[in-house]
């Protein structure tokens, strides 16, 4: 009794049932691809938001206006942030590398061919050290851009392909509000599709100019210019606690806070905000997981039902070739080839699958997916050790029976 | 040759216990064709399990050429029903959607051979019983008396000892059966086969040199038949008079 005519006897078993052998197959298939799909994609979801926040610089620190919402408040009531902040920042608080006020306001944006609404942001020409941007043609706003209120701008590398369609973009002009601007440069492509922070969807003009030519009454408050937020960059790492608690101290005065009034402003640097988001995402990876769980033990469900379905014609089929001479370890070792060129197929199957469907996502550009070795492992292996024990423990069970026995099973 | 000495084989349903086989014993020769007979429920087929090594006995002996088959291993035992027995069922037990040739090499794959031999020897099988044409058949591609056939293939084609069958021509119709009589008859005489078989049905029966009469688990007689009947020959009689004795002692009712 050799091990090629027990692989060859499980082969033909495998082709003389065609249907069962594919239903087999199928629930591993879906078992493994679900998995592989699931946690590819929220791997990715969560990379790509990690790699976000870490690119927008390192020891960088915001400063934004929260909107408050409480008891005797009317609902979205907010303390602005005013130019003046940036200044007093500026000359104070020590330990700084730069610091980048910045105006963002959504408005239309028009080319001769085209119309399209696109937040505009007004920066000083430190924004692209505080920012980590870089600049792909053309330069950045400069300090003679920005003292002159010049009507230029600077654009992402996606605002530019929408805009201009593939034509070189530097020297065009574009109207933003009705107001004509010249690109100067465009931002160097970060290679990600979406986001709050990605430099191919932003457009860039001198604050200056912003202020009198686009923002308007919106920008102002009790006469004074206010900001979207502020940036800081950090000297080092070390400063970063410093620079925050300075800050929130400066804010207080400016605004004649007291130490027990709740500050409207959220300081807060890049570190804290990757703590956040690892937290987040430490749930979301869970709360995915849980999900693949569920899907690989439907999966393992379908494959248990397939093989405890073929069961009673197994049971015969068992007894009959143990009349006719087969020993224990011949049918047994027949079911495991069975069983494992059924799982290994499917397991193969699945992960080629579930990578595809990754690769869908990750084409359509709503997420990079991430499909990792551990998870290939993972979902291969448990789905293959699902099918292998359905597989072989009911023919475990036939095997004990005696012939007559396992023949007369119904 | 074989042997059995006072075999039981006892069943417990409940509380009660069922003697399906109550203290058989009897003794086979080479080359002798015989039949066992008795109603439903006499323990026929039960010993014929016992027989053909697919059931063990709950007490008493068993030998096939001198070897006791209780003192064997599981694996001795594959060994034995590989090489020493053939077994033909009732409902024929092919495998389904496989070829009556792969069906009739089934027990080859067990055996070591290889494909070549097994290829040639279950075209061999597959010629005695005359189906060499329709080896690629399907079990629900043939009728019931060739699915027997492919049956009887399977079980010759390890040149077995002893070829055993339980109800052979049961779920067959009366000429169908008489074709299956007449193999075995051929083979006996032309192979000099030993052939056990057993029916309900004394006309079947007395195709034999020897039937042995079975009921309530015990033999009741043994008859030598000095001219057995030439299947596809004799007639079954239609009076209902025929082995009439052998009716009047075991008070079963003959079948038309």
């Amino acid at each position: 009794m050799n091990v090629m005519v027990n692989v060859r006897v499980a082969l033909r078993a495998l082709l003389a049932n065609k249907l069962r052998s594919f239903l087999t197959v199928l629930g591993i298939v879906i078992g493994v691809a679900a998995v592989v799909a699931l946690l590819g994609v929220g791997r990715g979801a969560t990379a790509s938001i990690t790699d976000r926040v870490a690119s927008m610089g390192s020891n960088l620190i915001s400063i934004s206006a929260q909107r408050r919402f409480g008891p005797g408040m009317s609902s979205g009531t907010s303390v602005s942030l005013y130019f003046s902040d940036y200044e007093s920042i500026l000359k104070n608080i020590d330990g700084i590398a730069s610091v980048a006020p910045v105006y963002s306001s959504n408005f239309t944006v028009n080319t001769s061919s085209r119309t399209s609404n696109y937040e505009v942001t007004g920066v000083t020409p430190n924004y692209l050290d505080v920012r980590s941007y870089t600049i792909a043609e053309g330069r950045f706003v400069s300090e003679e851009d920005y003292l002159s209120n010049k009507q230029v701008v600077v654009i992402g590398s996606q605002i530019s392909t929408d805009l201009f369609e593939g034509l070189d973009p530097i020297g065009r002009k574009l109207k933003i509000k009705s107001v004509e601007f010249t690109v100067i440069g465009v931002f160097e492509s970060s290679g990600s599709s979406s986001g709050m922070s990605s430099g191919d969807n932003i457009i860039v003009v001198p604050l200056s100019t912003g202020y009198s030519k686009l923002f308007g009454s919106n920008a102002m408050s009790g006469g004074k210019q206010t900001l979207s937020s502020i940036y800081i960059s950090a000297a080092s790492a070390d400063t970063v606690d410093q620079v925050i608690s300075d800050t929130e101290l400066l804010l207080r005065s400016n605004h004649a806070l007291t130490l027990n009034d709740d500050l409207p402003f959220s300081v807060s640097s890049q570190a804290q905000a990757l703590e956040t988001l690892s937290e987040v995402s430490g749930t979301l990876t869970a709360f995915l997981g849980a999900i693949a769980a569920i899907s690989l033990l439907v999966g393992g469900i379908g494959i248990m039902n397939i093989e405890l379905v073929s069961v009673t014609e197994r049971t015969r089929e068992i007894g009959l070739r143990k009349a006719v001479g087969a020993t224990r370890k011949a049918i047994l070792f027949q079911f495991l080839v069975e069983t494992m060129t059924l799982s290994i197929l499917g397991g193969v199957i699945g992960v080629l699958l579930g990578s595809l469907i990754a690769m869908v996502f990750t084409w359509t550009g709503m997420i990079t997916a991430k499909v990792t070795a551990d998870v290939i492992t993972l979902a291969f292996f448990s789905a293959v050790l699902i099918g292998l024990f359905f597989g072989i423990y009911p023919a475990f069970q036939a095997s004990k029976l005696r012939p007559i026995e396992a023949l007369r099973y119904e | 040759m074989i042997e059995v000495k006072d075999v039981y084989k006892i069943y417990k349903l409940g509380d009660q216990e069922v003697h399906a086989l109550d203290g058989v014993s009897l003794k086979i020769e080479d080359g002798e064709m015989v039949s066992i007979m008795g109603p439903s429920g006499s323990g026929k087929s039960t010993l014929m399990a016992i027989l053909g090594c697919l059931d063990i006995p709950t007490s008493g002996s068993y030998f096939i050429d001198g070897q006791e088959v209780e003192k064997m291993s599981e694996d001795k035992l594959a060994n034995l029903r590989a090489h020493k027995i053939g077994f033909v069922f009732q409902q024929f037990n092919l495998l389904p959607r496989t070829s009556a040739l792969e069906n009739v090499m089934l027990p080859l794959q067990y055996d070591g051979l290889n494909a070549k031999m097994r290829l040639e020897k279950a075209k061999e099988a597959l010629e005695i019983v005359g189906l060499a044409e329709r080896m690629y058949h399907h079990p629900n591609q043939l009728s019931g008396g060739q699915q027997q056939r492919v049956a009887i293939a399977r079980a010759l084609v390890n040149e077995p000892a002893i070829l055993l069958a339980d109800e052979p021509t049961g779920n067959l119709d009366s000429r169908t059966g008489a074709e299956i009589i007449a193999m075995f008859q051929k083979l006996h005489r032309e192979r000099h086969q030993t052939v056990v078989y057993v029916t309900h049905d004394s006309f079947t029966a007395r195709h034999t040199e020897r039937v042995i009469h079975i009921a309530d688990g015990q033999i009741k007689r043994e008859e030598m038949i000095a001219e057995p009947l030439i299947a596809g020959v004799a007639h079954r009689p239609e009076d209902g008079n025929n082995g009439s004795a052998l009716d009047k002692q075991t008070g079963k009712k003959k079948e038309k």
